[in-house]
């Protein structure tokens, strides 16, 4: 009973419920927004290794980014936010709440606050370093209490990536078994078992995995990327219009739901996967679960150390609303700002109440057949 | 309002940020303001107006699917009951719609897919998790029963033709008697995954990380359900002769209540966010038709049955509201997860809330 009680919601070793006899440590990645660059050598990278195709060259009006948002050919995406101090101080208010929420110790099994706080602190720099504009008190002022003055201005990148859910509503809906769990933990599509029905990209928390077409992105088409792009509906400059992708033969999986894969076939063999290899501030890291949750722990208590109350975690509790994520990420603001559902629950952890539901319907439909046989007959 | 002596230690009360949207909730009003003194307001932020969950990338076949499901599970259960009660009209045209409509939802369900080549690798596995293995599986069994039942009313009704006066020694004769032996259990089987076909596209909805599909689970298959009943009574008013068609506008009368009801307990329970998608824009105007078409459907049936015209118009205005709710419904959900207004301001309520009730270790924003 205690094997089935965590299936559908709540902690559990995914790789172990997916019945994998030999053991692998669960891979994860740990994105420290506070030290991206907004390169997106992690965008280049994972195409070039994936043999992603090309998904629109399109300018979006979206600050610095004209990828748009994670799908069938954006595996990872960098997010790029330009505050102003208003906005700033909001977000230290919010990460303040924050702060004062997990004050009274609720959690009772959980571990210690800074738990391996010994690993991957010397590769880390303050996030000031790298945003432009940004108004540092003189250098005596060292870590403290007190936090930083506010900027007047700062650019918030982060880089997407598949959230590798504990409990993944893609991989628990597919109805062919074409998404399955690996001995890492992650989830990947098999390419060659999708029909394309398409139910992971709706039940996906997070709108990762989608389905791929012939004329991807192009915000003309009026798939996913072209929803709701205020000023600029097709007056982008296409260099390849819809039918060039389809005809010429280069673009695979057409019709397949497609989505980051943790670079499984690098993971068998011992490498990074190529986004983290390719970060040039380690902003990507890469490593086993729970140390990727550590070091997390350790950059957020260094980061309100040094006065930015703003910095806190995403995805590294197990309790949350998908069992805890694969891919954990430290942001500067509420999650719905780099376009991240600030309450994910996986759909799942209600299916057995949804067939029972329909269980009752159905009875429902049967008595209401019954009900008009009765009676006179004519 | 009340007033006593500690009001002016209160602190002025937060005007809401927002946009306009948010002030047209004037019916309860009165239980926001309340509720703002504990719970912090939420106010609604995006990324760029993107959508955070992508809306499921199926076309109008599905939508038409939900409604032709509809109309085989119900059609199978009024050819039961005929066959049962003795209306072999209300049999034959319930044994047609229903194998002719799963039939046709089975091309739609292939054609919408990615890769349609690919359509038999929905039975290369039984998954429990998904409602789409489950349905696929739910509409071969449903298929297979109601493809005997039609195969054996065809028999009978070519021997019956060609018995004439000969004895009925021929192939078909000897067809029809086989086909005969199985009639029964064709009937019952297909009945018994009547319903199931008819409630698993609820469930195929829900189990989604849509807004307005997933939050509305609990009543979505009584609304689907009654749906398909009024699909299949419409049909049967249109092609069943008056002398047989009671059971079908005793039908229509009872299901049109039952949906009725359950689609505004949906609505409420809902809330008065995330049933905006079912209000406005295209869905709400295809869920206003569905109303109107299968009250005065139902009416019609119920009063002017006894007349074929009358009872032929009820019928068709039946099957355009079950229609309509479908493809209501599916529009609904698609808006609710391209605005994502819907994904954020819910989640965020409900994370508030938590917050508000002491519980802070289920979030997935932390800041340790």
């Amino acid at each position: 009973m205690g094997f089935w009680r965590n299936q559908l919601s709540g902690p559990t070793d995914p790789a172990a419920d997916a019945a994998w006899d030999r053991h692998e440590p669960r891979k994860g990645f740990f994105t420290d927004t506070s030290i991206c660059i907004g390169c997106k050598a992690c965008e280049v990278a994972c195409k070039e290794w994936n043999h992603v195709p090309e998904d629109g060259l399109d300018l979006l009006s979206q600050s610095y980014d004209n990828t748009g948002a994670l799908g069938a050919s954006t595996w990872r995406h960098v997010a790029f936010v330009e505050q102003s101090s208003e906005r700033i101080e909001q977000a230290r208010e919010s990460g303040r709440r924050l702060v004062q929420l997990g004050m009274p110790s609720v959690r009772t099994g959980g571990e210690p606050a800074l738990a391996g706080g010994s690993t991957a602190t010397a590769t880390l720099a303050p996030p000031g370093d790298v945003r432009p504009g940004d108004v540092r008190p003189g250098a005596g002022a060292g870590p403290g209490p007190t936090d930083q003055a506010v900027p007047d201005l700062r650019w918030l990148m982060a880089s997407d990536v598949c959230k590798h859910c504990t409990h993944a509503a893609c991989l628990d809906v597919c109805p062919t078994g074409s998404l399955f769990r690996t001995e890492f933990g992650t989830v990947v599509v098999q390419d060659d078992v999708c029909n394309g029905c398409g139910y992971c990209v709706a039940a996906c928390p997070f709108g990762v995995i989608e389905r791929r077409r012939g004329d991807e992105g192009h915000e003309k088409t009026g798939q996913s990327h072209g929803i709701s792009i205020a000023g600029a509906p097709g007056t982008g400059s296409h260099q390849n219009p819809p039918s060039y992708a389809a005809s010429n033969g280069e673009v695979k999986n057409v019709g397949i739901a497609q989505k980051c894969t943790l670079c499984y076939d690098r993971l068998g063999a011992g490498q990074t996967p190529a986004c983290a290899q390719a970060c040039p501030t380690t902003s990507i890291k890469f490593g086993d679960l729970d140390e990727m949750r550590a070091t997390a722990r350790a950059r957020v208590a260094e980061l309100h150390e040094l006065g930015y109350p703003e910095a806190r975690l995403y995805g590294v509790d197990d309790h949350d609303g998908v069992g805890g994520t694969g891919s954990t990420f430290l942001l500067l603001d509420e999650p719905e700002v780099y376009g991240l559902p600030p309450d994910p629950r996986v759909t799942t952890a209600d299916l057995p109440d949804m067939f029972r539901k329909a269980g009752y319907a159905g009875l429902t439909m049967l008595g209401l057949a019954a009900a008009a046989f009765v009676g006179r007959r004519r | 309002m009340t007033v006593n002596p500690f009001d002016a230690d209160r602190p002025p009360e937060r005007v809401r940020r927002g946009n306009g949207e948010r002030k047209r909730n004037g019916q309860n009003g009165a239980r926001r303001r309340d509720e703002s003194l504990m719970v912090p307001d939420v106010s609604f932020d995006s990324y760029y107006g993107r959508h955070i969950v992508k809306p499921a990338p199926w076309e109008k076949e599905i939508a038409a699917y939900l409604f032709l499901g509809g109309v085989a599970g119900g059609s199978a259960l009024l050819a039961a009951g005929g066959r049962a009660l003795g209306y072999p009209a209300l049999q034959r045209v319930g044994r047609v719609a229903a194998m002719g409509a799963a039939a046709l939802g089975g091309a739609a369900l292939a054609k919408d897919l990615g890769k349609p080549s690919r359509a038999l690798n929905m039975m290369r596995t039984v998954k429990l998790t998904s409602p789409m293995s489950v349905g696929s599986w739910i509409l071969t069994a449903f298929s297979g029963f109601s493809g005997l039942a039609l195969a054996s009313e065809v028999a009978t009704a070519i021997a019956g033709r060609s018995d004439g006066g000969t004895g009925g020694g021929s192939a078909v004769a000897r067809v029809a008697r086989v086909l005969d032996l199985v009639d029964g259990p064709a009937t019952v089987g297909s009945a018994l995954f009547a319903p199931p076909l008819a409630a698993y596209t609820a469930v195929l909805l829900a189990d989604t990380a849509t807004p307005t599909w997933h939050e509305s689970y609990r009543e979505l298959p009584f609304v689907f359900v009654s749906s398909a009943n009024l699909a299949a009574a419409g049909l049967a008013l249109v092609a069943v002769p008056t002398a047989q068609n009671g059971p079908a506008r005793r039908l229509a009368a009872v299901s049109a209540v039952t949906e009725t009801l359950a689609f505004e307990r949906m609505q409420d329970k809902l809330g008065p966010t995330l049933s905006e998608p079912l209000r406005t824009g295209k869905a709400g105007r295809l869920l206003r038709a569905s109303k109107a078409l299968t009250i005065g459907g139902a009416v019609g049936s119920v009063v002017l049955g006894r007349n074929r015209v009358a009872a032929a118009l009820s019928g068709l205005a039946l099957m355009a509201g079950s229609a309509c709710l479908r493809f209501g419904v599916f529009e609904a959900g698609t808006a609710s997860a391209i605005d994502p207004k819907y994904t954020v301001e819910p989640q965020r309520e409900r994370l508030e809330r938590r917050r508000a009730a002491g519980v802070v270790d289920d979030s997935i924003t932390t800041a340790r």
